[in-house]
C-alpha cells in the first residue's frame, strides 16, 4: 500500500462546537413533517371513510383516485388484510401509491431528514449520539427493501393508466337516456391536472430513468441504445425536478379526492363549463 | 544538530504537477522505487489551472496537421531561440503522449467520428488543442494521479524541499521539512527529477498559486546548475481585472478561440489595427471582422481573427491601447463573448462562466469581461539536455515549466500541457536509467546542518522583518519594473529593490512553532523568490532587444545577433554569472522546412 | 458594503482550541480566503490554512463558513457577514485536525487507492473511438476538484464516523465515472456493495448541496449506481433471468 506522509490522526477530531449553522435550517424538515403528517391523517381518514368517493350526479363520473379502480364489494370484504375485515377498498388500492412514494428516492431524502434526522439538515449534527455507530443506512431490513423501488414503480404505472381512464371518464357525461356526450366540469379540469402531475411524477422516477437508458454505458453502440438515449435524456430532464413533481402531485391527488368528496357530499356544487 | 528523518528512494521526484506525475509513472514502470514530494496535497498542483487544452498534432479535425507544422508553429512562437532539437522531440512525441492519456482514463471531448476533439488556439496553424471543455488541466492531473497511484509510489504530501544535497558535482539527495509537523526530512536518491514548476508568484497580479515561488530553479541554481532564458516571463493577455478580489485570475484563451472578441472603450476590435500585426504573421490572419466571424463556422476557407495571435503580441497590443487612453473603466480592455449566446457559452466555457459568475459577479453571457495581462508562465528555467532532460548537475533531471529550452521567448497556448507529458516521461525514463546504473551517493551532513540552521534562523533572529511584507514589496517592485514593457531604468530600479530586499531578508523574524506555520514557510520561500527575481532582472537588462515576452521600450526591435543567443545564468559565489551561449543550430532537414514556408 | 468585518476563526489543534476574533479591512469582491491572508500578513503569521489557486479550481481551501462547508476562495465576505459584520470560519469537522483550518484528509487518498483504474480490454482498437453522448455523463463526474466538501458533509462519515464502511460521495462518483465509461471492462458492483458501502448512503443529498462544481452526485451518480447494484444483487426477476440465461457479456 502506498503511504501518504500526512500524519494519520483519524481518531483525534477537532473539539469543535456541535452546532454552527444559521438558525433557519429546521424550516424545511419542519415543513416536511407538517405536510406529510397532515396528508397522512387526511388519507387515513378518507381511506377508512368508505363514502363520498364517486360522484355521479347530473351524469358526471368523478371517481376519487383513492378508490380507483372500483373493486367489487365481495372482493374486498373477504380479502383479509392485516387481520382487518370489512374495511374500505381504498386500503387495497392505496398500498401501491404508498409503496411507490415510500420507496421513492426523493421521499426517502425527505423523511430520512425530517423524521429520522439522519441528518436533519446538511452539516447539522445528528442529535442521537448513542445511535452513531448503529447506523446501517439502507443495508439492513427494512430499509434494504428500498432497493425494490422498481416494483413499486411498475405498480404505479398501472395506477396511472387506470387514472387516465378515470380522467377520460370525467370528460364523458351520461345523458338521462343512457347515451354519452363530451363535457367539461370544473371537476374534469381537476382530474386532468392531477393526472398530468401524477404522470410527470411517475415518469420522472429514478428507477424508470435507469430502466429506460441509464443502465447502458454506450448509447452509440447500437440502434436500440441510441433511441433509448433520446428517451433517457427526456426522462433525465423530468427527473431533474422529481422533488417538485413529488410535492405537487401529492397535493393534486389530495385536492382531487377532496373535490370528489366535497361535491359528492354536497359541500359545494360542481360547475359545468361546457 | 537538529533531528531529521532520512528516506531512501531510487528516484526522487520533486513536484506533483503534470510533469512530476508523468515522470513518476515512467519510474514506477521501470520497476524502481519512487518517492514524490509535493508542497501541497496530491492533485492540487498548478496543472489544474490549465484550461484550454494540450497541443498535439493528431489531425483529428480534417486539417492537414502534422508534427512538422507543430514544430514550425512552436519555433515561430518562441522567436527562434528555442532549442530546435527539443522542439522536434516535443512535436513528434506529443500525439502518443496524448493518446496514452485515454488509456489511463482521460475523457476528452469528442469529434463526430468519435476521436478527440481539437480546438484552435493562438499561434497554432490548425485546430490542435485536445481538450475537455475548459478544464483540461484538471483532467490531465487527475488522470495522471489515478495512474500513478495504481503503482503505489510513496507520496510525501505537504513537504517542502529547500536544499539539494551534493556529493561533489553530483546531486544525491535533498533536504527540507514536513509542513504539517515542521520536522526536518532528508531524502537519499540515486537520481532526482525536478518538476517544480514556475515562479509567477513574484509578480503582484498573477495567475499563479502560492506554490510558484521558484524553489526548484532556486535550489538548482544554488547547487550550481545553469539556468537559461530567465528573462522570458509570459504575460497572458487575458487575466481578470475587476473586482480587485479576483485580479490576476486567468481567463482562458479558449474564450477567444470560441468567438470572444477584444474591444477598447470605443467598441473597436483593436486587434484589427495593422499596427499590431507582426511581420512574421502577416497575411495569415483575417483582415476584416467579417472574415473573423466567418472563421468561427468555416475554418477551412477563412483565416482566424487576430485576437488569436500569440500571447506576447496580444499582451503588447492591450498595453498600448490602455496607454493610449482607450482602456476600460478600471484600466483594462473588454473581452466580449456574449454575442455567441448563453447556451453556447455554458456548453463550451462552463468553468469560465462559473468563474466570472461566482467569483466576480459578472454574467459573461450578458456582459463583457474586463481583462488585463497577468503573469502566467515562465519560459526560462533549468537548462536541460535535449534527449535526456538531464541538467548541468549530474544525477539531476528537470522537466516541465521548471526546465528551459522548449518555449524560447514565448510559449504557445496548449504547449505546456503537452510539454509536461513529453518531457515528464523522458525525464522519468532517463532518471530511471541513470538510477539503475548508480549507487546512492554520500550525504554530507554539514550541508544538512547548514540548511537546518538557515531554516531555523527566523525563529531566533533578532530582526523585525515580516516575510509577508517583504513578499508584497517584492511583488510590487517586479510588477512595476519587470512587467510587459521594460526599460533599462525600470529594470535597474526593480533590481535595486530586489537587492535591498535580499539584505532585509536576512533579518526576517517569525513567531510561533514549526507546526504548519505559514510565516515560517514564507521566510524560506522568499529567499528563492528574491534570488530568482534578481536573475530575471539581470537577464532582462542584459538582453538588449525585444523578443517574444521580453519587450524593451529602449530596444524595440529584435536584433539578429541576440536571436542567436540564449542567456545562461549560473552561480558564481554570491554573484550571478551571465553567459552568452549560441542557440543550438537547427538540423539541416528541419531548417529546410523553414525555407519551404518562407 | 461595510469597511471592516470580523473573522471569528477557530484556532487550535487536536488537543483543543478556541475561537479568536480578527478584524479585517474589506475591498470589492473580497473573499474569505483574502481575509485569512490579510490576517496572516498583518496580524498573525501563524494562522494555518491550505490554499493554492484561489480560483475555485484546485479545491484546497475547504472550510466551514458560518457552519456551511464551502471553498473560502468562492465565498464572498459580503455574503457571509451577519448584521454585526461577523463571519465564523472553522475547519472541516469530519477529518482530524492538524492546526487551525488544516485537517488531515489523507484518508481520502487511501480510499482512492482501493479503486481499480480504468481497464480496457486489449481487443478494443486504438485510438479509442467514443461518441460525445457516451462520455458526457462521466465528464460531469470528472469535473470533481477533490475539495472533499462532500466527504465532510456526508453524515455517514461526519456524524456516524463510518469511514470504515463507506467510501463517501466523492468516491461513489469516481466509481460511477469508471463504471459508466463506455470501454471499462472491470466489474465494480461488488466493490460498490461490499467494501464501498453504497448501502450506507441514504441519498439525503447534502453532498450535492455543497458541491462547488455543481455535480449532481446523488441524482446522476449514486442513485444510478444503486439501481445498478439493485439490478445485480436485489432484483429477484433479474437474478432469476441471469440464472437461466447466464451472465450478460460486457
Amino acid at each position: 500500500m502506498a503511504s501518504y506522509s500526512a500524519n494519520s490522526r483519524e481518531e483525534g477530531r477537532a473539539p469543535l462546537p456541535m452546532e454552527n449553522r444559521e438558525r433557519d435550517w429546521w424550516l424545511m424538515p419542519l415543513l416536511t413533517v407538517v405536510v406529510l403528517t397532515l396528508f397522512g391523517i387526511y388519507t387515513t381518514f378518507r381511506a377508512f371513510e368508505n363514502n363520498y368517493y364517486h360522484y355521479t350526479n347530473n351524469g358526471a363520473d368523478y371517481l376519487s383516485p383513492f378508490y380507483s379502480p372500483l373493486l367489487p364489494i365481495a372482493w374486498y370484504l373477504h380479502l383479509p388484510l392485516f387481520g382487518l375485515k370489512m374495511v374500505s377498498p381504498a386500503i387495497y388500492i392505496l398500498i401501491f401509491p404508498l409503496a411507490f412514494r415510500l420507496t421513492c428516492y426523493y421521499y426517502r431524502k425527505a423523511y430520512y431528514r425530517s423524521f429520522f434526522w439522519d441528518p436533519p439538515a446538511c452539516a447539522v449534527a445528528e442529535p442521537r449520539a448513542d445511535a452513531r455507530m448503529k447506523y446501517t443506512g439502507e443495508r439492513k431490513f427494512p430499509f434494504i427493501l428500498q432497493n425494490l423501488h422498481r416494483y413499486a414503480f411498475y405498480a404505479a404505472v398501472v395506477i396511472v393508466i387506470i387514472l387516465w381512464k378515470d380522467t377520460v371518464d370525467a370528460f364523458i357525461w351520461t345523458n338521462p337516456d343512457g347515451t354519452h356526450h363530451f363535457g367539461i366540469g370544473v371537476g374534469s379540469i381537476v382530474f386532468l391536472v392531477n393526472i398530468i402531475l401524477l404522470s410527470l411524477y411517475t415518469f420522472s422516477c429514478h428507477s424508470w430513468r435507469h430502466f429506460i437508458g441509464g443502465k447502458h454505458n454506450c448509447y452509440s453502440c447500437s440502434c436500440g441504445t441510441r433511441s433509448s438515449y433520446g428517451i433517457w435524456k427526456k426522462v433525465s430532464f423530468l427527473n431533474h425536478n422529481h422533488a417538485l413533481w413529488a410535492w405537487v402531485s401529492m397535493l393534486s391527488v389530495w385536492f382531487t379526492d377532496f373535490y370528489v368528496m366535497a361535491v359528492a357530499s354536497g359541500m359545494f356544487k360542481d360547475i359545468r363549463i361546457l | 544538530m537538529e533531528k531529521y528523518t532520512t528516506y531512501d528512494q531510487d528516484v526522487l521526484v520533486v513536484g506533483a504537477g503534470g510533469s512530476g506525475l508523468r515522470a513518476a509513472i515512467s519510474i514506477c514502470q521501470a520497476g524502481l522505487s519512487c518517492g514524490i514530494v509535493t508542497k501541497s496535497l496530491l492533485g492540487k498542483a498548478h496543472t489544474v489551472m490549465a484550461e484550454g487544452g494540450a497541443a498535439a498534432a493528431l489531425g483529428n479535425m480534417g486539417e492537414p496537421d502534422n508534427w512538422k507544422v507543430h514544430f514550425k508553429d512552436t519555433m515561430k512562437g518562441g522567436r527562434f531561440i528555442n532549442n530546435p532539437r527539443i522542439v522536434e522531440i516535443f512535436s513528434k512525441e506529443a500525439p502518443d503522449r496524448v493518446r496514452e492519456l485515454e488509456e489511463y482514463g482521460a475523457v476528452f471531448d469528442r469529434t463526430p467520428e468519435g476521436l478527440i476533439s481539437q480546438r484552435p488556439f493562438g499561434g497554432h496553424t490548425y485546430r490542435r488543442l485536445n481538450h475537455v471543455g475548459d478544464r483540461t488541466g484538471l483532467e490531465l492531473i487527475r488522470t495522471l494521479q489515478d495512474k500513478v497511484v495504481s503503482y503505489k509510489p510513496i507520496v510525501y504530501m505537504e513537504h517542502t524541499l529547500t536544499r539539494l544535497l551534493m556529493d561533489g558535482d553530483r546531486a544525491v539527495g535533498a533536504f527540507g521539512y514536513n509542513r504539517q509537523t515542521g520536522e526536518f526530512v532528508a531524502f537519499r536518491a540515486k537520481a532526482i527529477v525536478f518538476a517544480t514548476g514556475g515562479w509567477g508568484r513574484m509578480y503582484k497580479f498573477t495567475s499563479n498559486s502560492w506554490e510558484s515561488t521558484g524553489d526548484g530553479a532556486g535550489m538548482a541554481y544554488e547547487a550550481g546548475a545553469e539556468l537559461m532564458d530567465m528573462e522570458m516571463v509570459q504575460f497572458h493577455p487575458t487575466g481578470m481585472l475587476w473586482p480587485p478580489g479576483v485580479r490576476g485570475i486567468l481567463v482562458t484563451e479558449a474564450v477567444r478561440g470560441d468567438g470572444g472578441i477584444l474591444k477598447n472603450n470605443k467598441g473597436e476590435r483593436f486587434m484589427f489595427n495593422p499596427e499590431y500585426m507582426p511581420e512574421l504573421y502577416k497575411g495569415q490572419y483575417a483582415d476584416t471582422e467579417e472574415e473573423g466571424y466567418r472563421w468561427l463556422t468555416d475554418k477551412v476557407n477563412n483565416r482566424r481573427p487576430p485576437e488569436l495571435l500569440p500571447r506576447d503580441v496580444v499582451s503588447r497590443a492591450i498595453y498600448k491601447e490602455v496607454l493610449a487612453g482607450r482602456g476600460s473603466e478600471h484600466g483594462g480592455i473588454y473581452l466580449d463573448v456574449s454575442q455567441m449566446g448563453a447556451e453556447y457559452i455554458k456548453r463550451r466555457l462552463p468553468s469560465m462562466w462559473e468563474q466570472f459568475y461566482s467569483l466576480g459577479g459578472i454574467d459573461i453571457t450578458k456582459q463583457p469581461m474586463e481583462i488585463y495581462p497577468t503573469i502566467h508562465y515562465t519560459m526560462g528555467g533549468i537548462w536541460t539536455e535535449s534527449e535526456t532532460c538531464s541538467t548541468s548537475i549530474k544525477g539531476l533531471f528537470a522537466a516541465g515549466e521548471s526546465a528551459a529550452g522548449l518555449h524560447g521567448a514565448n510559449r504557445l497556448g496548449g504547449n505546456s500541457l503537452t510539454d509536461i507529458l513529453v518531457f515528464g516521461k523522458r525525464a522519468g525514463d532517463h532518471a530511471a536509467e541513470f538510477a539503475k546504473n548508480a549507487d546512492f551517493g554520500k550525504i554530507d551532513s554539514s550541508q544538512i546542518e547548514e540548511e537546518a540552521n538557515t531554516l531555523l534562523a527566523p525563529f531566533t533572529n533578532p530582526g523585525k522583518e515580516n516575510p509577508f511584507k517583504l513578499t508584497q514589496e517584492l511583488q510590487e517592485a517586479m510588477q512595476e519594473g519587470a512587467m510587459i514593457a521594460r526599460t533599462e531604468e525600470s529594470l535597474t530600479k526593480a533590481l535595486n529593490k530586489v537587492m535591498e530586499l535580499q539584505e532585509r531578508a536576512k533579518s526576517i523574524h517569525v513567531e510561533g512553532d514549526r507546526v504548519y506555520n505559514p510565516g515560517w514557510h514564507t521566510a524560506r520561500d522568499i529567499r528563492f523568490m528574491l534570488k530568482t527575481s534578481e536573475i530575471i532582472c539581470r537577464c532582462a537588462l542584459e538582453r538588449k532587444e525585444s523578443r517574444g515576452a521580453q519587450w524593451r521600450l529602449d530596444y524595440t526591435d529584435a536584433s539578429e545577433e541576440w536571436g542567436k543567443i540564449n542567456l545562461i545564468a549560473q552561480r558564481d559565489g554570491d554573484a550571478v554569472k551571465l553567459i552568452h551561449r549560441p542557440v543550438p543550430a537547427m538540423a539541416p532537414e528541419l531548417a529546410a522546412m523553414f525555407e519551404e514556408i518562407k | 458594503m461595510r469597511d471592516k468585518v470580523t473573522i471569528r476563526l477557530f484556532r487550535g489543534n487536536a488537543d483543543g482550541g478556541t475561537e479568536t476574533d480578527y478584524e479585517v479591512t474589506t475591498f470589492p469582491g473580497m473573499v474569505v480566503l483574502d481575509a485569512i491572508h490579510q490576517i496572516q500578513g498583518t496580524q498573525d503569521s501563524t494562522v494555518a490554512c491550505r490554499w493554492n489557486c484561489k480560483a475555485a479550481k484546485c479545491g484546497s481551501c475547504s472550510a466551514e463558513i458560518n457552519g456551511r462547508p464551502r471553498l473560502m476562495c468562492k465565498s464572498h465576505v459580503e455574503d457571509f457577514a451577519d448584521s454585526n459584520g461577523l463571519i465564523r470560519v472553522h475547519p472541516l469537522k469530519t477529518f482530524p485536525l492538524i492546526k487551525d483550518l488544516v485537517t488531515d484528509v489523507s484518508i481520502n487518498y487511501r480510499t482512492a487507492e482501493k479503486i481499480p483504474p480504468l481497464t480496457v480490454s486489449e481487443d478494443i482498437p486504438r485510438p479509442f473511438k467514443m461518441q460525445q453522448i457516451d462520455v458526457e455523463r462521466i465528464q460531469e463526474f470528472r469535473k470533481c476538484i477533490e475539495c472533499f466538501l462532500c466527504q465532510d458533509v456526508c453524515h455517514v462519515l461526519r456524524d456516524h464516523n463510518r469511514k470504515d464502511g463507506y467510501f463517501g460521495p466523492r468516491f461513489m462518483i469516481k466509481i460511477a465515472a469508471l463504471n459508466m465509461h463506455p470501454l471499462d471492462s472491470e466489474n465494480r458492483l461488488r466493490q460498490l456493495k461490499e467494501e464501498g458501502g453504497i448501502g450506507y448512503c441514504n441519498i439525503t443529498k447534502c453532498c450535492e448541496e455543497v458541491c462547488p462544481e455543481h455535480i449532481h452526485l446523488t441524482d446522476n451518480g449514486i442513485i444510478p449506481l444503486k439501481e445498478r447494484v439493485a439490478d445485480y444483487y436485489y432484483d429477484p426477476l433479474k437474478i432469476l433471468i441471469r440464472k437461466i440465461v447466464g451472465p450478460k457479456k460486457r
